[in-house]
């Protein structure tokens, strides 16, 4: 592994896509999150980390509209996402990806791509049952939309596969071309990691790397510290709904609140746990 | 590369078109065939095997495109039966031609079909199940009921004396001879019913590969996910429910001019779940299969009785079991030995089929 922590890159201190202020939120008895503010930036790829329990799905679902919050707002490219309605959020240009994979899984590694695009898309029913040269033309595209994008996360060769069929790392892959057919301006993965093997992480990240790099800023929750920490522009830690750091992986990495929440009082004084620090959470659960 | 719509089309083999032309003629001498050898009450039963076509796939866009468990179908269908009866009979001296009367009737279906969809939108399974039985039953108990005080439906003695299905002068239910050929009401009524159901089949095959039929799957297969990809799932539940409740209303309009009368005992519960069995006996989603589910859960029960009855006699010299109850006897065994055997259906889709192979193999 990269000892050297990752360099933001310049397109990291881009103008900000979403701005989220004072965010609250709470179940019952219990404060998800605390007056959460951060801001992403275009092109960057930003990491949302925290032990389990933290409240990252939370946040993420509160900026997707699944959950409405107390207080607080979210402006993403000027609208407020709060006010939105679950299927509103993607026409907005926010795609996301779910930490327990929600692919459509009867149909087709096809077919779930081009249900992507049903937002991008119009033919009603009328245009259906007709199949005028609109309706016709539009088919087309959108299916080979569909093989370009299972190209671009590289599972064209299982497009005619049942979802369900697919190999766990495919079935993670056809999450993210599904939402990228969505024609977002930020992708939203949760946990796209979680149950991979080395190797298909190492791939995995290059994919990512790759959205960011053709445009496409990332928001990355991840528990597998290694990758968030090599491969962020700027992270953001969250612990019992509250930001405990937020900045450069390399600060944060290095800031002795984020050392104690992960390893406990007194392991920011204790150079030798230093090193571990990346790559300890990978034992943790993957539920939180 | 693959096996993919656009491929398939563009190639249309001559065993294909032969095959379809044969198809054609079978179904186009079917009538008489089955008249002479069979009997002109075949071809009543063949028409009702063919609205319960049109019924099932109605159904299916529901149930087996949208994922959304219908109980009360035969809401629809009664919507349709009644607007047409009320609409041509005597019963509002009202004798509307059939270009007026069936567009009412299919969008009063559909309406009626996003009526019912507005409440039960936030629900799903079993709920949903609760709620659109309740819904059935509101309808038939409705025209139970709207005798008083002012009798609108005709209560449980229901509307006789339909106007039977006219083009012009021109009526379906009277027979005639046509060049020295006589051709029945039934007949008739036989290539009104296929041809409809042949448009509907095409519309069902058109909708399934299109967008707003891949919206219905993602409904389906994840509501959360689907709203994730920005689909209004309220709108497009919306849709699927309308869509399905109006071949219902084609349906029931094309039963009320065909059997000359109404009442609520033909839109009861038992019905609907006919309808349902048909559409998850034949292969839920597929349409070849709830086709073939629909007749044959239709016609089967006609030839067991026919069987039963004559078997009984010979062998205990009388009908010492009703026919009926054997019916719905081996109904009940037939579906179990379904849901054992065959879960998927009988006739599933290649791509359901595969889906629940690839469970099987990943259990053992």
């Amino acid at each position: 592994m990269s000892v050297l922590p990752h360099t933001p890159t310049a397109t990291a201190l881009g103008e900000p896509l979403l701005i989220a202020k004072g965010l609250s939120k709470r179940f019952g008895g219990l404060q998800a999150l605390n007056d959460v503010s951060f801001d992403i930036r275009k092109g960057e790829i930003f990491g949302l980390i925290g032990p389990n329990g933290a409240g990252k799905t939370t946040l993420f679902n509160v900026m997707t509209a699944l959950y409405i919050p107390e207080s607080g707002s979210c402006q993403f490219q000027g609208v407020e996402l709060t006010r939105l309605k679950p299927h509103e959020i993607a026409t907005q240009g926010l795609a996301r990806t779910f930490q327990n994979i929600r692919l459509f899984s009867a149909l087709t590694a096809l077919e779930n791509v081009m249900i992507g695009q049903h937002l991008r898309t119009k033919s009603g029913l009328w245009g259906a049952i007709v199949r005028n040269k609109a309706t016709r033309d539009e088919e087309a595209r959108t299916e080979a939309r569909a093989l370009e994008l299972l190209e671009y996360v590289g599972i064209a060769h299982v497009a005619n596969e049942v979802a369900s069929s697919l190999s766990y790392g495919d079935q993670r892959r056809l999450e993210i071309a599904r939402a990228l057919a969505t024609s977002p301006a930020l992708l939203a993965l949760d946990e796209p990691a979680a149950g991979m093997n080395p190797s298909e992480t190492v791939v995995l990240r290059a994919l990512i790397e790759k959205i960011r790099d053709d445009g496409t800023t990332v928001l990355l929750i991840e528990h597998d510290m290694k990758l968030v920490m090599n491969m962020c522009d700027r992270v953001l830690v969250l612990e019992y709904g509250q930001v405990l750091s937020y900045g450069l992986p390399h600060d944060v990495q290095h800031d002795p609140r984020v050392i104690e929440a992960y390893l406990g009082k007194g392991a920011a004084q204790d150079p030798l746990l230093h090193p571990e620090l990346e790559t300890e959470n990978k034992d943790e659960s993957r539920h939180d | 590369m693959s096996h993919t719509l656009s491929n398939v089309k563009n190639r249309t083999p001559v065993k294909v078109w032969l095959g379809a032309f044969a198809i054609g003629a079978v179904l186009l001498m079917l009538p008489f065939l089955l008249g002479a050898t069979a009997g002109q009450g075949w071809i009543r039963i063949l028409n009702f095997a063919l609205l319960y076509v049109m019924l099932a796939l109605g159904l299916n866009i529901v149930v087996g495109f949208a994922g959304l468990l219908d109980l009360g179908y035969i809401a629809f269908y009664a919507v349709g039966a009644y607007a047409w009866a009320l609409l041509a009979s005597p019963h509002f001296d009202l004798h509307l031609p059939f270009w007026i009367v069936l567009p009412i009737g299919v969008a009063l279906a559909a309406m009626a079909g996003v009526a019912l969809g507005f409440p039960v939108l936030k629900l799903r399974g079993d709920y949903l199940a609760i709620v659109t039985l309740g819904f059935g039953e509101i309808i038939r108990i409705f025209m139970n009921n709207l005798d008083a005080p002012v009798n609108i439906t005709n209560g449980p003695q229901g509307i006789n004396r339909i106007d039977t299905f006219k083009v012009g002068e021109w009526a379906l239910g009277r027979p005639e001879t046509i060049l020295g050929f006589r051709i029945t009401g039934p007949e008739k009524y036989y290539y009104l019913l296929m041809a409809l159901v042949i448009l509907i089949i095409f519309i069902c095959i058109r909708l399934q590969n299109s967008r707003v039929g891949r919206a219905w799957e993602a409904v389906r297969e994840d509501e959360i996910a689907a709203k994730a990809m920005g689909i209004n799932t309220r709108s497009i539940k919306l849709m699927a429910f309308g869509m399905g409740a109006s071949f219902g209303g084609v349906a029931g309009c094309l039963f009320a001019s065909m059997q000359g009368f109404v009442s609520p005992e033909s839109f009861g519960l038992s019905e609907s779940i006919a309808i349902l069995c048909m559409v998850v006996l034949g292969g839920m989603g597929h349409v070849p299969g709830v086709v073939a589910g629909a007749l044959l859960l239709s016609i089967f029960p006609e030839i067991l009785r026919n069987i039963v009855v004559p078997v009984q006699q010979t062998l205990f010299g009388d009908v010492i079991v009703d026919p009926d109850a054997i019916r719905m006897l081996l109904f009940g065994v037939a579906l179990v030995a379904v849901m054992i055997f065959r879960p998927e259906g009988l006739w599933p889709s290649a791509v359901r089929k595969r889906e629940l192979n690839s469970g099987k193999e990943k259990q053992a």
